[in-house]
Order: C-alpha cells, then structure tokens, then sequence
C-alpha cells in the first residue's frame, strides 16, 4: 500500500464530499474540513515515520499510467525536501480550517471545498514526478485560491483576485511551452527519466537553448516566489486574502516557486542556472532589502506582513543560487521557517482583525494589556520572525548567509542588512501595536484566545522552537537532496569553469 | 472520373446519416404544416429522435468505412468523427431550445426542420472527398443557417443577424467556388485525391496558379470558421441570433468547415503545403489576437463569445498550421473540446437571458451563484474550459495544438498563442467574478427554476468536458488514427 497517495486522495475525497453537504449546515461543512484536514496530517505523519532517512531519493514512488499518447503517468513520490513542505501544506490547513470558524459565516461550504481543493493541488506540486502532472497540479491550485481571495477577501478581493490569477497564468503558459519543447525533445513527461537522460548525456540542450528554457521556468516560479520586481501581485493578493488565504498562500503557496527553482531550474539546466546566478542573486538581495524598506512604512498590518514576504523569500532565492551546501540547505530550511512564522504572523493579525475589525495600525495600542496571551504569541512570533536564536528563523538565515558567504561575500554584507532592517519593522510593529494606552474600541473588543484558537497557536509556536532548538531532525533528509541537487548542477558547466579563470588572471596582473 | 450512375448498398449504409435527417426533417416540415399542435414538445422530441438515429447510422456506416458514390463521399474515421461531433452538437443544441422556444411561444416544427437540414449539410461536409460535395454540403448547411439566424423575424437584430450572414456568406461561398473551378481547371477533376496526385505528380501546373486557388478557398472557408481577417460578421450575427441558433453557429458549421478546411488543406493542396503555411500562420495569430484583445471590451455576453470563438478558431489554425498529423488530431480534438464547452456556456446564456432575451449582459451574471448555484457551478467548468486550466478538455486541446506546432518547429506562433490565451483568461475571469463575487441583480433573480431539458443541457457538456479533460485518451487515440487517412 502506498502511503503517499491517500495524503492525495484525502482532500480530493474530503473536497467532493464537502460538495454534496447541504448549504444550510455550515456547521456540519466546518466539522467535516477538519476532520479531513486533521486525518490528511496524521497520513502525512504516518508517511514521515515511514520515510527512510538514510536515503537521498524519491521514495513512496506510485506511477500509473493515465494517457496513453502521449504518454503521461500519474507519477508521484517524495524525497526529502517535498516531504517537509508536503507536511507544512498539511500541518497548516487544519490551522486554516480552526482560525476561519468564526470569521467565514458567509457561504461556510464553498469556503472548506476550496480550502481543501487547495491543499490537494499544494500537495500535488511538491509530490509531482511527471511534469504534465506537476503542471495540472500548479494550474488546479490557482483555481481555488482565486475564489478564496476574490469571495472572501476584503473590499478589493476581486481587483486582487483577478491580478493574482492572471499574473500566474501569463507566467506559467510559458512554463508550459517549455514543458512541451522538453517533451518533444526528450519523448517523455516522466521528471526522473528527463533527469537520468541528462546525467547519462542521452539529452543534452545547447547554451542557448538551455538559457531559454530556463528563463521559461525561472519566469514562472519567480512569479509565484514572488521576486523583485515581479512581486507586485503579492501585497494586494495578501491584503485583501481572507486570513486562511493568506496564511496559504505565504506559507506554502509562495513555496511553489522556490521548490521549483531548485527541484526543476537547477537540476535540469545547471549551466544557464549558473549563468543567471549573479543576476538573481542581486535581484534577490534587491527584493530583501526593498521588501523591508517598503514593510516599515506600511500603516497597515497584513501589508507590512506582505512585505516582510518579500523579504524573506529574497533569502531563500539567494541561498539556492549561492550554489553551496549550507546555502541550499538554508533555502530549504528557510522555505520551512518562513511558512511557519509568517503563517503564525498573518493568522494572528487575522485574530485581531476578527476582533477590532481594523488592519490599520494606528487603531490598535496596547493589546497587550487587553490580550496578554495574544501578545506573548505575537512576540514570540515576531522574534522568530527576525532571526532570534534558539528560534527557527535564525537558523534558516544563517545557513543562507554563511552559504553565500562561501559564493560570494558582498552578497552576504548587503543580504544581512535584510537581518538587521527586520528587526526594526517587526519590533517597532509589535511596539505600536501592543504597548501604549488601551484605547476604548482595544478594551471593549480585543479579548484574549478562545480554546480553539489556542488550539491553532500552540502548535505553531511549538515548531518555532522546536526547529530553532533541534534542527538536526529536520535538516538530516534535507541535505541529502540538496546535496545531490548541487551534484546535478555540476553536470555540464563550461561557463563557470571559463569564466572564473580570467577574472584570477586579470587581478594579478594589476599588482 | 470513373463514376458510375449505379451505386450499390454499400454506398447507401454510408450515406445514411444524411437520408435520415433529410428524411426526418422533411417529415418535420409536413407534419407542422399539418397538425394544428402549436407549442408542443413534440417537434423537439422527433428531432433528437432523428439526431440519436443518425448519430448510431453514422456509427454503423464507419463499420462499412470507404468510399461513396464513386468517390465523392469518403467515410472513414475522420468524416465519422465529424459526423459524430456536429450531430452531438444537434443534440446539445435541441436540449436548451426547449425551454427557449416555450418562452418565447415560437416552438414549430420548421426551427428543428431547419436545424436538422443545417446538420445534415454538415454531415456531408464531414464526408465529402470531392470539391462539388464539399460545396453542396456547404451551400446546404449555410443557408438554412442563414434562416435559423433570422428565426425570429419580427426581431430587428435577428433580422440585421441574417441579412448580414446571408450577403457576407454568399460572397465567401463565391470565393470558395472560384478556388474551385481554378482547381479544376487546373488539375481536371474535383476529386481531392485526384487532384492530390496530379498536383504532386511530375506534370503538376504551375504553383502561382495553385497558390492563387488555395488563397481564394482560404478566403471562403476563412469565412466560415470565423477566422481574421474575415472575422467581422461573427459579433453581430451571434448576438442577433437567437442564442440556441448562435451555439450551434460556433459549434456545428465550424467545426464542419474546419473538417472540409483541414481535408482540402491536408490532401488536394498539400503538395504546397510551404506555400500556404505562412497564410495559415498569419491568419491563426490575427484571429487569436484580434478575437481576444476585443473579447476584452465587449459588455454583451454574447457578443464576448462570439470573439472568443474568433479566438479558439486561431488556435484551430494553429494546428493546421503545424500541417501534420498530430495538428489534425489537435485540430479534431480541440473542436470536439470546444463544442462541448461552448454550447454550455451558450446554454446558460439562453437559460438566463429572460423573455425575449433581455438579460445578456455580463453584468446580468452578478450573483448567480448565490440565486442557483448549480448553474453557476456548470458554467465556471465551462469558463474555466475556455481559459485552459488543467483537467478540462479546452486545456487538453490546447496543450495538444501547441505540442503539435512546436513538432513542427512553430516556436514563436507557440509563445504568441499561449500569451493569447493568458491574456483571454481575464475576459472570462470577468464572468467568474460576476456570478461569485457580486451581488444578485434583477436578471438573475427573475431568473427561472433549470428545466430539465437545460439541466440535461448543462450537465451533458460538462460531463464532456471534464471526460476530455481527464480521460482523453480514447478520443485523442480515435482522432489519431484517424487524422492518418486525411492524407
């Protein structure tokens, strides 16, 4: 029996039987999210136990043909890197599903289908091992999560529906070109065989035709990451997002670029991967200061949350094209974090919004006083969020940089004033948000956490510092993909090779 | 051409999809004249009756597959496939025009009379091998189009539909008969795999003179899938239209006139095929570009798919454009695709559109899917379907079209035609936003109760869509083979 495909199924069969519940019990569409949710996580852990540690490859392989021609297999497994994001998809939507209870009364049915029609189309990008496969699953995710934002969200929900589809949309038709030229090239869909074919030089792409693949799968997962500066989808999407949205998609939808980026971009186009680096890593270092700049100023929680995303996930762009170990193992890591922390981030915003109904934070004031509990959960957040040590985030960062530290040292002065300037808008957002005088509308609305909500918290604050503290549990099947990823880019380099010794040259002739 | 005035039974079984809805449509028209049983089912009823039989000879007649009349008729699995897919349509078409007829007290016997003369015009045009069928099966499919776009005749728009139809069509058809008699005069015959093998044979005339032959049939089957530059008449026409007559008009005759498009194009005229593909490229991303930047303005529901429909006729000539054997199949599968999806959307048009078609706007749709959420629900597959997204069978077809032009090295048509379709995904998300995320408005909450001959016309396009979208494979399997005897 295969334990990869019911962490499939589940939602799908969760998401079809929550279509046959009747509209007029919401209650009983809620109930059913969650136990879907919460037995799609057990799967999922039950599949965690079961994974052997010890090996570097895809495991829980199930491949069954679908279309005979051409051909396409229903082909999923999961090595070490989709495993943990797999389990963040799954660890977080019972969480989604507890922190709307209350706050999605409108059209509760629809609301649960989707979320659990979303966490299937997540589950299927990272598990995906044919590449038609992985496209169905990247576009079928899209689908959902536009309905989320667009009838659910805030008063522009549908401007930043409609942006956050359409952006996508354009970037991944590209992505589906190049899809197809690899077909025709290769004869299959299958992601390992392409992968073998490669690495035994059965298939080999010239420079230029390996440049613009690349670019047609860069440009569709630097969409979703997002990077600098095809980010601009992301505030309003975030913004206006019902909270179970936006904690999706930071969390784990925002994951679906870097996990393409690394499980697709590098592997399978090294040398032109290599190339771009120096260009994507500046932009990614553009993307982290500017996203921190820009999130101090916000007057507005959820934006400024947004921002920090930028930020954020301009490390991990950096870790992976530092071309090292640490930095890769780093971007993982930091994939991990940053759904974790941010996905706390935006769900206790989502909290107080339910409660003073304002994202605004010139409404709030001395919370901490109203809710002290939700402000101990706040701070301990907001300082994973910086990078404090003994907290996730830390060790994320520091891999990364230490990483591009390796590759190259001027990336990591500019990268680590991302650390510093994070500091500053969390901590001065936390300051205006929870310390000061209570105002009227704070005292009388902003209360502490109910049982459920605490039921959503704990376990998120349990993560932070269990992967800040004990990292090794996590990090251990990690390594081994990133390891055999950076083997795999070390495939067919002429350009690096070329390029670096007349650099060395050229300095020593100047002394 | 050796012809004989003699034909035998053979020849009869595989004409028979055609005797019977001729038949069937003659028997209409008399019985309707005769009986005094206005606004009955029962006309309704007779011709799916007739379409289902037709459907199951068409079928029977590709057991016995061959040649026809000397020649003139060709049924294999192409035609067969054609013939399958506009009697379908037919039938897709007939469900909805229930409820539509009852509403506007117009149910008669001579709207299905017409429309299953138009199909079996069109059943011909699948089968025809031979220039002088194809024009026949053309002529008989297009005018009684002609008529069923002018149904409601007291209607001005109706009446500005047909008269436009009629006069722009009957100058394409003029088009296409001068490439003919060119053609004849050339190669002395208008049976297309005579002419294939003279025009591919040492002695074959001269290729300007081809060349300006192919041009003008391009002009007149141009024309008829609604394809840029001869695009015009297609808003106007499907708007005026009533809406069950404009679903058919984007599902039936087209995918008929790219059945007669692809077989002239990939058999008589072949041979220069070099010399036609840059035609055929230019007018594949004028349609898709025109059809879908003007999609984008348009406020009339109807009138937005009448250029989306511009649109996918590109992405059909993408497929011709890749001038293979997978571009064929691409092409049979992504009509069938469209079909299905475009009939269901046009359903729900009719269903909402009121008494004499008032609520047609896309700003009608707002809040369908709090007033009848199934509704809704069947035409976001749809649209979803238009847009391309994964596991319906509009983002098959069109994965397939686009692996098909990039075999054939169509590198930039490729990226060009899939930013196309990115940018058509936001005219229907418009759609999407309407029934979801706005308030219910007058139109929507006037609207009926789904009857069950437009829940069946609902369900039936959306189970086929969803079919094509998941388990392609036995239709992408038929299509492939059978785009192999194109050639």
């Amino acid at each position: 029996m295969n334990l990869l495909l019911p962490v499939l199924l589940l939602p799908l069969v969760g998401f079809l039987a929550a279509i046959a519940i009747p509209r007029r019990f919401p209650q009983n569409s809620r109930l059913w999210a969650l136990v879907v949710s919460l037995a799609t996580f057990v799967q999922s852990l039950i599949l965690l136990g079961s994974f052997n540690r010890s090996l570097g490859g895809n495991q829980f392989t199930f491949d069954l043909p679908w279309i005979a021609s051409p051909e396409i297999h229903f082909h999923i497994a999961a090595d070490g890197v989709s495993l943990w994001l797999v389990l963040l998809s799954t660890f977080l939507t019972p969480i989604c599903v507890l922190i709307s209870w209350r706050s999605i009364q409108n059209r509760a049915k629809e609301f649960y289908a989707f979320l659990l029609l979303l966490e299937v189309g997540l589950i299927g990008v990272f598990i995906a091992q044919d590449l038609f496969l992985f496209y169905v699953f990247w576009e079928v995710s899209l689908v959902p999560m536009y309905f989320l934002i667009g009838v659910w969200g805030h008063e522009r929900r549908i401007y930043a529906a409609v942006k956050f589809f359409l952006y996508t949309f354009a970037g991944s038709v590209l992505m589906l070109a190049a899809i197809i030229y690899l077909y025709n090239r290769a004869g299959t869909f299958s992601y390992p065989g392409i992968l073998d074919m490669l690495a035994s030089g059965r298939l080999s792409f010239t420079p230029p035709e390996q440049m613009v693949l690349f670019l047609a799968f860069f440009f569709a997962f630097a969409i979703k990451v997002p990077l600098f500066p095809l980010h601009t989808w992301l505030p309003d999407a975030h913004v206006e997002a019902p909270t179970a949205g936006s904690v999706m998609l930071a969390s784990v939808m925002l994951k679906m670029g870097t996990f393409g980026i690394l499980h697709y971009c590098l592997p399978m186009f090294p040398s032109a991967s290599r190339q771009c680096a120096p260009w994507i890593a500046v932009l990614a270092i553009i993307g982290i200061i500017y996203g921190a700049l820009v999130a101090m100023v916000q007057p507005n929680m959820k934006k400024l949350v947004a921002y920090s995303s930028v930020s954020h996930l301009g490390f991990v762009v950096l870790g992976i094209f530092s071309f090292t170990q640490m930095g890769l193992d780093g971007a993982v890591y930091q994939m991990l974090n940053h759904g974790i922390s941010t996905g706390a981030l935006f769900a206790l915003v989502g909290l107080m919004y339910e409660r003073r109904h304002s994202l605004e934070i010139k409404d709030y004031g001395g919370v901490a006083t109203a809710a002290p509990w939700l402000a101990t959960a706040f701070l301990v957040t907001t300082l994973a969020s910086i990078g404090l040590p003994l907290l996730n985030n830390f060790v994320g960062e520091f891999l990364v940089l230490q990483g591009t530290a390796l590759a190259n040292y001027t990336w990591t002065v500019y990268a680590a004033l991302g650390v510093i300037l994070s500091a500053c808008y969390m901590l001065w957002l936390y300051q205006r948000v929870f310390y000061g005088e209570a105002g009227q509308e704070v005292r009388s609305h902003v209360f502490d956490f109910s049982f459920r909500e605490w039921a959503a918290v704990v376990p998120l604050i349990v993560m932070m510092v269990w992967m800040g503290v004990y990292s090794k549990s996590f990090l251990d099947p990690v390594g081994k993909v990133t390891a055999h990823v950076l083997e795999q880019t070390q495939i067919n380099v002429p350009f690096r090779v070329e390029l670096r010794r007349p650099t060395i040259v050229e300095v020593s002739r100047a002394r | 051409m050796p012809a004989s005035p003699l034909f035998n039974a053979a020849d009869l079984i595989r004409f028979l999809p055609e005797i019977i809805l001729t038949v069937a449509g003659t028997l209409l028209m008399v019985f309707g004249a005769l009986s005094e049983r206005h606004g009955s089912k029962v006309f309704g009823h007779a011709s799916l009756v007739a379409l289902a039989a037709a459907m199951a000879a068409s079928v029977y007649a590709f057991t016995e597959a061959g040649p026809a009349f000397g020649g003139m008729l060709m049924v294999d699995g192409f035609a067969t496939f054609f013939r399958v897919l506009v009697m379908g349509a037919g039938i897709l078409i007939v469900l909805p025009s229930y409820s539509f007829l009852a509403r506007q007290k117009a149910e008669t016997a001579e709207y299905h009379a017409l429309l299953l003369f138009s199909i079996a015009g069109q059943s011909i045009m699948a089968a025809a091998n031979d220039l002088i069928i194809i024009f026949i099966g053309l002529e008989i499919s297009s005018i009684a189009s002609y008529v069923l776009a002018g149904y409601f005749r007291d209607d001005k728009r109706a009446n500005e539909a047909a008269l436009k139809y009629f006069l722009l069509g009957s100058f394409a058809t003029a088009f296409f008969l001068y490439g003919v008699a060119l053609i004849y005069g050339a190669a002395g015959s208008t049976n297309l795999t005579t002419v294939r093998a003279v025009f591919s044979g040492q002695s074959a005339p001269s290729a300007v003179f081809i060349g300006v032959a192919a041009a003008l049939m391009f002009v007149g089957l141009g024309f008829k899938v609604s394809a840029a530059p001869f695009q015009m008449w297609a808003p106007d026409v499907y708007q005026g239209a009533p809406t069950p007559v404009s679903a058919f008009l984007s599902a039936g005759p087209k995918a008929a006139a790219f059945a007669i498009f692809l077989r002239i194009f990939m058999t008589a005229l072949e041979p220069i095929g070099p010399a036609w593909e840059p035609l055929v490229w230019a007018a594949a991303l004028a349609s898709m570009t025109i059809g879908n930047f003007a999609a984008l303005l348009q406020t009339n529901m109807k009138r937005m798919l009448a250029y989306s429909s511009i649109a996918h006729a590109g992405y059909v000539l993408v497929a011709l454009t890749a001038r293979s054997e997978t571009g064929t199949a691409a092409a049979m599968f992504y009509l069938a695709a469209y079909a299905f999806m475009n009939i269901g959307a046009f359903a729900v048009v009719s269903h909402l559109s009121g008494r004499d078609e008032k609520y047609q706007g896309i700003a009608d749709f707002a809040g369908l899917a709090e007033k009848q959420p199934f509704t809704a629900a069947m035409l976001s597959i749809f649209l979803l379907s238009l847009i391309g997204v994964p596991l319906t069978g509009g983002f098959f077809g069109k994965f397939y079209i686009f692996k098909a032009a990039l075999e054939s090295h169509l590198v930039w048509l490729t990226v060009l035609g899939l930013l196309n379709s990115a940018v058509a995904a936001y005219y229907y998300l418009r759609i999407l936003v309407m029934m979801y995320m706005r308030e219910p408005g007058e139109a929507t909450v006037e609207a009926a109760p789904l009857s069950t001959g437009l829940g069946a016309a609902l369900v039936l396009p959306a189970l086929g869509t969803l079919y094509l979208g998941i388990f392609p494979g036995w239709v992408l399997d038929f299509a492939g083979r059978a785009s192999g005897l194109v050639r």
